[in-house]
Parts: C-alpha cells; sequence; structure tokens
C-alpha cells in the first residue's frame, strides 16, 4: 500500500486538507492568492460541478448494471481534478480527453447524456466536437496527446499565443492517466510539444491505478518529475483538491496562451471505483487502501470547508440535491430512449468522398435485406 | 508565427522530369495553392529529404511549412491528425517503407476511424508519403512494399504512382482529397524521366486516386501492375509481342479503392489475368483482384488469375533480391503458364 501513497520527491500543490482546513507551503504558495481571491459563490459552484458529475456517474453506473450501457467507466473520485481543471479552460481552450473525463465534459456545458452514446454502443463517438471545443473520446490509451500536440502547432500557425488578447489567446488541454504515461505516444507528445512550445496543458490523474496495476509498474520516477528531461515543467496537484487543481491548470493554461510553452501537470487522486463495470479492483487492491482515499473524498472536502467559513446554507444543499436529481432522471430517460441506429448506417461516413467499395457492400447489403422483404 | 515569403513563380511548360522531380513540383503547387498546406517529416528542410523529394521546398515556403520533425513517426502522423483537425493539410514523408511501422496505430486506429466515429464532422485530409519498393542494393527495411497492409483497413485511400506525369498530378489530387491517403512512391523509379505538361492535366490523369488506366491495349491477356511493376509489365509486353501475344497492361494506381471495373472489362475480352506486384502475394494485392476477377469473369477466364510477386519471406538481402523481385523472366513465366491453360 504505501508504494502507493509514496510522494516520493516531490512536492504537493494542496491548498485545502482533507478536513476542509486552508494550507498552504512553499509547494503551493505560488498558488495561493489565485484561491484565494475566490468567494463563496464560485467555490459553491466547484461544489455544485463535483456533485452533478458524481450524481451523472453514479446513474451511469446503475444504467450499466441494469443492461443499459454495455461498459461504463466511471471517474469517481476524480471530480476535483476535473472540474478545477475544467472551470480554469477559457470558451476557446480545447480539449483532448481520454474516456474518463466525464467531469471536464460538464464543465464544457455538454449534456452529459451524450457521452452515454459511445457505451451504449448507439454511436463511436456522439457529440460535435466543434460545439463544445471537447474532443471525441479516445479508447486507445495515449494516442490522442499527439492529436492535441499537433492541434497546438496548428494554433501557434494560427497565431493565437501570446497575442495579449484574453479572448483570442488559445490552449489546447489533453487528458490521460498514470499507464498512458508509459506509452511511446504519450512521451513522443512530450518532445513534440517542447521542441514546438506548442501551446499544451499534458494533464495527467495519476490514479494509481491502470486497471490492475499499480504505479510501481508503470514508472520510478514520480509523472511530475518526468517532464524535466523533455524541457516541460512538471507539477503535482493533490487532485482531490478542486481549489489546488483550479489554480495549477488556471497557470499551466496562462503560460500556454501566453507562449511559454507546455506544462505537464500530474493530478495526484484515486479511482474510487473500478476501472470500468467490468473490473473487480477486491483482486488486487486493499480495503485499507480505499478507506485511505475515502478519508480523501473532494467532496467532502469542499463540504467541510464551506461549513467552516459559513458559506453552507441547507436550503441551497437541498436545491443542489434536487438539481442532481434531476439530472439523473434526465440522463435515465434520455439513455433507455437512445435507438440503435438502422444497420445500413453502417456503410456511412467511412470515407468523406464516394468509395466503390463501400458502395458495392451497401447495395450487396440493400439487395440481401431486400430478399428477406420478399420472402415475407 | 507566420512567415512571409515572396510570390512562388509557379512551374509552367512541358518539360522532362524525373518521378521525384514530378512529386517536388506537385507538392510546390499544392504549397503554393492553399497555404493550409503543410509538409511534415524528417530531413524534409535544408536537406531536402533523403530522396530529395522535398528540394528547395522549406527554403520557399517556410520553417512553419515545410517542418523538419522530430526523429518520431507516431509523432509526425499524430500530430498531422491533430493540425488537420485544426484544418491545415499536412502531408507526411515517411523516409522509407520499413519506417512506417510507428506509425501503424496512429494510422490504422486513429487517422482511419475518425471520419467514421465522428459520424462524418471531422475530415482527415493527411497525406502519408511512402517511398516503397525493392531494386535499390538497400539495407534491411529500405525496400519494403507494404501497401495491402494500409488497403486492408476501411477508411484510407492507398495509390502508387508509376510515372512522372501522374505523380505529378496524383500528389495535388492526393493532397486535395477530404479522405487521409496513403501515398505510394516507387523508389527505383524516382530517376525515370518523362515529359510532362505542368498546365494542362491529360485525360490518363483524371480521377487518378479511383481509376486504373490502360497503359497498353492489348486482346490476349491482362497484366494488371502498380506503382514499380508498371515499367516491368510494359517491357513484358513488349517481349510478348516480340512472340505473337497481344497484352494489355493495365496500371491500377489505386489499390483502394480497386477500380475492379475496368480490371474486369479487360479481362472479359482477354479471358486472362496475370497480376504482378513486389509485395508478397500471400494475403497482397494481387489475391483481392483474382478473387474479384474470378467471382466477376468466371466465364470468360481461359486460365486462372495468375499472381507474381514476393515470396512469403522476409525482404531478402540486396545481393539476391532480384530473385526475390517479379522481374521480366517471372513474369513472362506467369504469361506462358497462363497460356498453357
Amino acid at each position: 500500500m504505501t508504494a502507493n501513497h509514496d510522494a516520493t520527491n516531490v512536492e504537493l500543490v494542496q491548498l485545502v486538507t482533507p478536513a476542509g482546513e486552508r494550507t498552504h507551503d512553499a509547494a503551493s504558495e505560488p498558488y495561493r492568492a489565485r484561491a484565494a481571491a475566490l468567494g463563496t459563490q464560485e467555490i459553491r459552484a466547484f461544489y455544485r460541478d463535483m456533485t452533478l458529475v458524481r450524481r451523472f456517474d453514479t446513474e451511469a453506473t446503475s444504467l450499466q448494471r441494469q443492461g443499459e450501457l454495455g461498459l461504463w467507466p466511471q471517474c469517481l473520485g476524480q471530480e476535483a481534478a476535473q472540474v478545477g481543471s475544467g472551470r480554469a479552460l477559457a470558451p476557446q481552450d480545447v480539449v483532448f480527453p481520454s474516456y474518463r473525463e466525464h467531469g471536464v465534459a460538464h464543465t464544457r456545458g455538454m449534456d452529459l447524456a451524450q457521452i452515454l452514446q459511445l457505451f451504449r454502443g448507439v454511436d463511436h463517438g456522439g457529440w460535435d466536437p466543434a460545439e463544445h471545443n471537447f474532443h471525441l473520446y479516445t479508447l486507445v490509451i495515449g494516442s490522442h496527446t499527439l492529436h492535441a500536440t499537433g492541434y497546438a502547432m496548428g494554433v501557434q500557425r494560427d497565431g493565437l499565443v501570446g497575442t495579449g488578447d484574453p479572448a483570442r489567446d488559445t490552449a489546447v488541454v489533453t487528458y490521460f492517466g498514470d499507464g498512458a504515461t508509459s506509452q511511446g505516444d504519450v512521451n513522443e507528445a512530450l518532445v513534440f510539444a517542447a521542441v514546438n512550445q506548442a501551446p499544451l496543458v499534458l494533464f495527467c490523474q495519476n490514479n494509481q491505478w491502470a486497471i490492475s496495476e499499480p504505479n510501481s509498474r508503470q514508472f520510478r520516477v514520480p509523472v511530475a518529475r518526468r517532464g524535466e528531461g523533455f524541457g516541460v515543467p512538471g507539477v503535482r496537484v493533490d487532485g482531490n483538491d478542486v481549489l489546488a487543481s483550479w489554480a495549477v491548470a488556471q497557470e499551466a493554461l496562462e503560460r500556454a496562451r501566453s507562449g511559454g510553452g507546455p506544462t505537464l501537470v500530474e493530478a495526484y487522486t484515486y479511482r474510487m471505483g473500478a476501472h470500468t463495470t467490468s473490473d473487480d479492483p477486491t483482486r488486487y487492491r486493499s480495503r485499507a487502501e480505499e478507506q485511505y482515499w475515502r478519508d480523501r473524498d473532494p467532496l467532502t472536502r469542499i463540504e467541510a470547508l464551506l461549513k467552516a467559513e459559513d458559506g453552507w446554507d441547507e436550503t441551497w444543499a437541498r436545491d443542489l440535491a434536487d438539481e442532481a436529481d434531476a439530472l439523473g432522471e434526465h440522463v435515465r430517460t434520455a439513455c433507455r430512449a437512445m435507438p440503435a441506429p438502422a444497420a445500413a448506417s453502417m456503410f456511412e461516413h467511412v470515407y468523406a468522398t464516394d468509395n466503390a467499395v463501400v458502395e458495392a457492400d451497401r447495395a450487396w447489403f440493400a439487395d440481401y435485406e431486400q430478399n428477406f422483404e420478399e420472402a415475407r | 508565427m507566420t512567415t512571409t515569403h515572396p510570390p512562388t513563380a509557379q512551374a509552367t511548360g512541358t518539360r522532362t522530369l524525373t518521378l521525384a522531380k514530378a512529386i517536388n513540383l506537385g507538392l510546390r503547387q499544392a504549397l503554393a495553392d492553399d497555404d493550409k498546406t503543410l509538409l511534415m517529416g524528417e530531413d524534409i528542410g535544408p536537406l531536402g529529404g533523403v530522396f530529395r523529394v522535398t528540394d528547395g521546398l522549406q527554403a520557399e515556403f517556410g520553417e512553419q511549412r515545410v517542418v523538419d520533425t522530430p526523429l518520431a513517426e507516431s509523432g509526425i502522423v499524430g500530430t498531422a491528425i491533430g493540425l488537420a483537425l485544426r484544418g491545415y493539410r499536412p502531408v507526411c514523408e515517411i523516409q522509407f517503407d520499413g519506417f512506417v511501422f510507428p506509425a501503424f496505430d496512429q494510422i490504422t486506429t486513429q487517422l482511419a476511424k475518425m471520419h467514421y466515429r465522428s459520424r462524418g464532422k471531422l475530415t482527415l485530409p493527411v497525406v502519408i508519403r511512402i517511398p516503397y519498393g525493392g531494386g535499390i542494393g538497400a539495407i534491411e527495411h529500405h525496400s519494403e512494399s507494404p501497401e495491402a497492409l494500409f488497403a486492408h483497413t476501411p477508411g484510407l485511400r492507398v495509390v502508387t504512382c508509376a510515372n512522372p506525369a501522374d505523380a505529378y498530378w496524383m500528389i495535388q489530387d492526393a493532397i486535395a482529397s477530404p479522405d487521409p491517403v496513403l501515398f505510394f512512391e516507387p523508389k527505383g523509379r524516382y530517376w525515370d524521366k518523362a515529359e510532362v505538361d505542368l498546365d494542362h492535366r491529360p485525360g490518363a490523369a483524371q480521377g487518378t486516386l479511383d481509376r486504373a488506366v490502360v497503359v497498353r491495349p492489348g486482346t490476349d491477356l491482362t497484366l494488371v501492375a502498380y506503382g514499380p511493376t508498371v515499367h516491368t509489365a510494359l517491357a513484358v509486353a513488349q517481349s510478348a509481342a516480340e512472340e505473337g501475344r497481344s497484352i494489355e497492361v493495365i496500371d491500377l494506381r489505386s489499390i483502394s479503392p480497386l477500380d475492379t471495373a475496368t480490371v474486369v472489362e479487360s479481362v472479359r475480352r482477354t479471358g486472362r489475368c496475370v497480376v504482378v506486384h513486389e509485395a508478397p502475394t500471400y494475403f497482397g494485392a494481387g489475391a483481392e483482384v483474382a478473387a474479384r476477377v474470378t467471382e466477376e469473369c468466371f466465364y470468360s477466364l481461359e486460365a486462372p488469375v495468375l499472381r507474381v510477386g514476393g515470396f512469403h519471406t522476409p525482404y531478402p538481402v540486396s545481393k539476391i533480391e532480384h530473385d526475390y523481385l517479379p522481374g521480366l523472366d517471372r513474369v513472362l513465366d506467369a504469361v506462358d503458364r497462363a497460356f498453357g491453360f
């Protein structure tokens, strides 16, 4: 258990303790003023985001158990890292997520029910990436970090870095996990981002587990320190502290937009649920470890902070619970209403242009189907 | 970041060009036509690429548009995908055929599928240029023909040029295509010369990404080739003509999609078909041609469709590569066998 909790040789940026108390030290000092500027309303907004995301995630897990989804990757426990970094984004910033970034999708204003299409087996994507500057989920580990890097190189060529205009300067952020750091593509993304000084934030949620493999099977050097070898500044933030996650992401995004180049953020967090609904964590991790992290739940610490700072209000909390219930109802209804596409839709959009091979297959399939119609 | 350059003096007129220079001028034209077009690859800047195909282009269009990349093929294609998503038209150079495999995942899993999985919302106008084929006395990994691996992947177009005129037009067509294109360049024929009219596209250069072309008409046997083996096929047809056999030679140009109609129309007339390529015949492009011709020309065939190509071995050492490659004699042998049925 200690191997997973060992923050060897790297400082952790934390602004709120697990008990909900403000804290600071040398590592968090550069970020303290940012968080101090947040009022009760902003902190409540973070709490609201995390509550809604958790409710959505729980609802989706239930839908999988009821047979409505083929699979569900929970983001349970990672709400602070996702909401904090997502709320640091400017509207023009562009996100390249992995497949667990439901919390980031929420901060982009997406209808979270859209995400379920992929996991219900009715669509490989499910949304228009341009609508919320939120790219499609990528299932192959780490591949999308290169797409984000190339996209950021395009942003540079468009002249949208370092203009000084906050409405135009654009950053790109890509999300990936601790397991992904072993992939060649993630390392190549760091190389390309560094040599091009691309406006990119590489946001690693180190949730301690790559399915069943702990950090010790992925690296000997903490993720945050790996940036240095590429010439990319790295920082480890308490990914269960939404204020710290927000402040660290904000600083990294500002650096990217201003032309300061890429940053590697390691959000130190925990996958409280299973890898997916097909996984069984009881085979590889202890109850004691899970309890250690339950005591560091990102929601309870902000609840405690709000209560300590007189920001908690029972009416507001009840309204939020009602809002979460309404979201759950919406997601459940929307999911069950998602129809399977027509079989012939498999021939659509293979190419952007006419393709004789696809057309021949499509025609054959139509004839084949027609035979059954005629036999009736 | 944008660097300004003086207006480009366009290449015009009819010129005698090597195939390599024809691609160079096609790339130059594409860069001049659309400032979203970018070239990316290893050593393509001041060096002009190891085959000099991009010679002079960085000096003319700047480092932001002709980009020397880190030495990482997956990174080249992966970042090209990102640039395409941002509205650019990247043209990646893979230095040699055998070096494309680090990018195989990005090409087959990401590039080929993104249009499909976005239900048409995203288009990926990315070209991947790959010098391919053998016969140049190279060391290991520098002489391979991996086209079938990509043709087997839905979502990709796979094309190859066989002469300078096609090379000039095809590379521009590939760059203009909204679909990802694997553009295979027959490196053994880079220095073949021919006259190219840079201003007027000949009839044969229409539809280069979809259509095969009959490069020599004939009546007795259809010889299907592409890329480096078109030259061989034409020599075979010339040699067979001296023995009184009339061979029709088809240059496929596109491996995916296959222009089955042109091949079938020919075989129905000739009754015989031989397919020749440098890649191993086992599960190769020739197998697909043979299957489709057999299905559609069954009652016209005088002989089974025969294939000539590489063996089911890794590409051998260069001292014996001419025993591996489908040269004149081995193709003539297949022609003889086809007439023997």
